[in-house]
C-alpha cells in the first residue's frame, strides 16, 4: 500500500499541481512539498506529492555501485 | 521510467548479490518491515539471490493484513446506516471481515466506491450531498497525510456527508511491541522507505539503541533493497548496529516538517488494535475533535451495537504479522486458504506475506 511512483512535474499552481509519467498524467497536491519546482521528479502516493527524489543523491548512489563494480570485473 | 529502470539494472543487481556472498555472517534473518518490500522482494526473486544463509521475513507492513477484525466488521456494518456509501482504497475490497467483505456487499447491490485517493472522496461527497460518503482511512504514515488533507479540505468546504472510519497506524510504536515481544527472532529490520520520507530515519534511531539490531531504510527496487541487506550484513559483521538510509535520493534524516504540521493538526496519538499484536499503545491516531464532524467513529456511535461475534477461524495471519510463522508452514497454505478462497488478509491482500508467497515462492 505504501508504492509510490516518481513522476516529473509539469504543473504548477500553488498546492496544486500535474505530474506525468510515460505519457500518463494527472493532478497531484504539493501540500507537503513547497519546494518542489517544475521538472521536479516527485513521488506520489495516492494523489499527494510525498518526497522530492534528489538527483544528485540517486546518482551518487549509482555512481558508487557502478564503480565498486569495475573494481570487481 | 526514470528512477526505477536505473535501481532495476542486471548488472548492479547480479553483482551486488555477489558481494552478499562475501559478507553472510553466519545465519541472519532479516526481516522487511513494509508489505511493498515483501512484494517487490517475491515479484524480483530476491530471495533467490541472497546467500543460504540469509532469510527474509514479512513483518506487520501490510496495513490491509494488520487492520483488526473489529474495525473491518465495524466499517462493513456501517453499509447497513441509512444513506451511507462506503468508500475504499482497492486493496481493501476483498478482504474478508468476519461475516462479509466490501465485495460481497456489492454483489449483494450495495454501492461500494474505490478511489485511489482520500481527496478524490471529497469531491464525490460535493457532487452527492444527499449520500453520505464513509471512507476508511487505512494505511501508515505514507497514507495519513492525504486523509488528513482530505479532512481538511471538507470541513473547509462545510461538507456534512463526508467522514472517515479511521484505523490508520503508525510503526514505530508497532516495531516497539513487536522487538519487546520477543517471539520474532530478527537479526536486522529493512526499514519501509516511503514511511520513512515522511516520518525521518529518526525515528528508528531506539531500534539500534535499545534493542542492538541493525536498521537499514531502502527503497522498493532490486538495487535499494539489496543495498538495504548489505548494509544490515555489514553492521552485523561489524558488530556495530545503526540507522543506515540507503535510500538518500528520497528519505532524510529528520521529518517532514509540512507532513508533521498537517498530521498533528489532525490527528492525535491513540491506541490501535492490530491484527496479531492487539491493543498497541499510541500505535495509532484519532481525529481531533475540532474535526468531529467527520469523525465515522463519532457521527457513528452505535454501529458496535449491530456487531456479531465473530465464528472461530483456523486462519494464522496473525503469527505470520509477528514473523513467528512462514506462510509456507500454515496448515491452511495453498489448501483451504487460497487468493481464490481466502481465509485471511495475508492472503488476500497484493502485499500480503502469504499472497506474495504463494504467488511467486510456491
Amino acid at each position: 500500500m505504501c508504492l509510490a511512483i516518481p513522476m516529473r512535474l509539469i504543473k504548477i499552481n500553488g498546492v496544486a499541481g500535474v505530474a506525468e509519467v510515460d505519457g500518463v498524467t494527472r493532478t497531484v497536491r504539493l501540500d507537503l512539498l513547497p519546494e518542489a519546482i517544475l521538472g521536479d521528479y516527485v513521488l506520489i502516493h495516492a494523489g499527494l506529492a510525498i518526497a522530492r527524489v534528489d538527483p544528485r543523491h540517486a546518482e551518487e548512489t549509482l555512481a558508487l555501485l557502478r564503480s565498486l563494480t569495475d573494481e570487481v570485473c | 521510467m526514470k528512477y526505477v529502470d536505473e535501481f532495476r539494472d542486471q548488472a548492479l543487481v547480479r553483482d551486488l548479490a555477489r558481494r552478499l556472498a562475501t559478507l553472510a555472517p553466519g545465519p541472519a534473518t532479516i526481516m522487511e518491515v513494509c508489505g511493498t518490500h515483501t512484494m517487490a522482494a517475491a515479484r524480483f526473486g530476491l530471495k533467490s539471490l541472497l546467500p543460504p544463509e540469509v532469510r527474509l521475513i514479512s513483518g506487520p507492513g501490510c496495513p490491509v493484513c494488520v487492520t483488526a477484525p473489529e474495525d473491518l466488521d465495524a466499517f462493513l456494518a456501517l453499509g447497513a446506516e441509512p444513506r451511507v456509501v462506503l468508500v475504499s482504497f482497492g486493496d481493501m475490497l476483498r478482504v474478508p471481515g468476519s461475516h462479509t467483505s466490501l465485495e460481497a456487499l456489492r454483489a449483494n447491490g450495495a454501492e461500494v466506491r474505490v478511489v485511489y485517493s482520500p481527496l478524490d472522496v471529497v469531491k464525490l461527497a460535493r457532487q452527492t450531498p444527499e449520500q453520505h460518503r464513509v471512507f476508511l482511512g487505512v494505511g501508515f504514515e505514507t497514507t495519513m497525510p492525504a486523509t488528513a488533507l482530505a479532512i481538511r479540505a471538507a470541513a473547509q468546504c462545510g461538507l456534512d456527508n463526508f467522514s472517515v472510519w479511521c484505523v490508520h497506524k503508525t510503526m514505530p510504536a508497532a516495531l516497539r511491541a513487536l522487538l519487546g515481544g520477543g517471539e520474532a527472532r530478527v537479526s536486522g529490520l529493512l526499514c519501509p522507505g516511503h514511511v520513512t520520507t515522511i516520518i525521518g530515519a529518526g525515528a528508528y534511531d531506539f531500534i539500534p539503541r535499545e534493542f542492538s539490531l541493525p536498521c537499514a531504510v531502502a527503497g522498493f527496487e532490486p538495487v535499494d533493497m539489496l543495498l538495504g541487506i548489505e548494509s544490515i550484513l555489514r553492521q552485523l559483521k561489524t558488530g556495530r548496529a545503526m540507522v543506515d538510509n540507503v535510500y538518500t535520493r528520497a528519505v532524510q534524516v529528520p521529518p517532514n516538517p509540512r507532513a508533521q504540521k498537517l498530521l498533528k493538526e489532525v490527528f492525535v496519538p491513540g491506541d490501535a488494535s492490530w491484527r496479531g499484536l492487539g491493543v498497541i499503545p499510541g500505535s495509532g491516531v484519532r481525529i481531533r475533535e475540532a474535526y468531529a464532524r467527520h469523525d465515522a467513529r463519532i457521527r457513528f456511535p452505535r454501529v458496535w451495537e449491530r456487531l456479531h461475534p465473530p465464528p472461530p477461524s483456523a486462519c494464522r495471519c496473525g503469527e505470520v504479522l509477528r514473523g513467528a510463522l512462514p506462510p509456507g508452514e500454515c496448515p491452511l497454505f495453498g489448501g483451504k486458504c487460497t487468493p481464490a478462497q481466502p481465509l485471511g488478509p495475508c492472503m488476500v491482500s497484493s502485499e500480503g506475506a502469504c499472497a506474495a508467497a504463494y504467488r511467486y515462492e510456491r
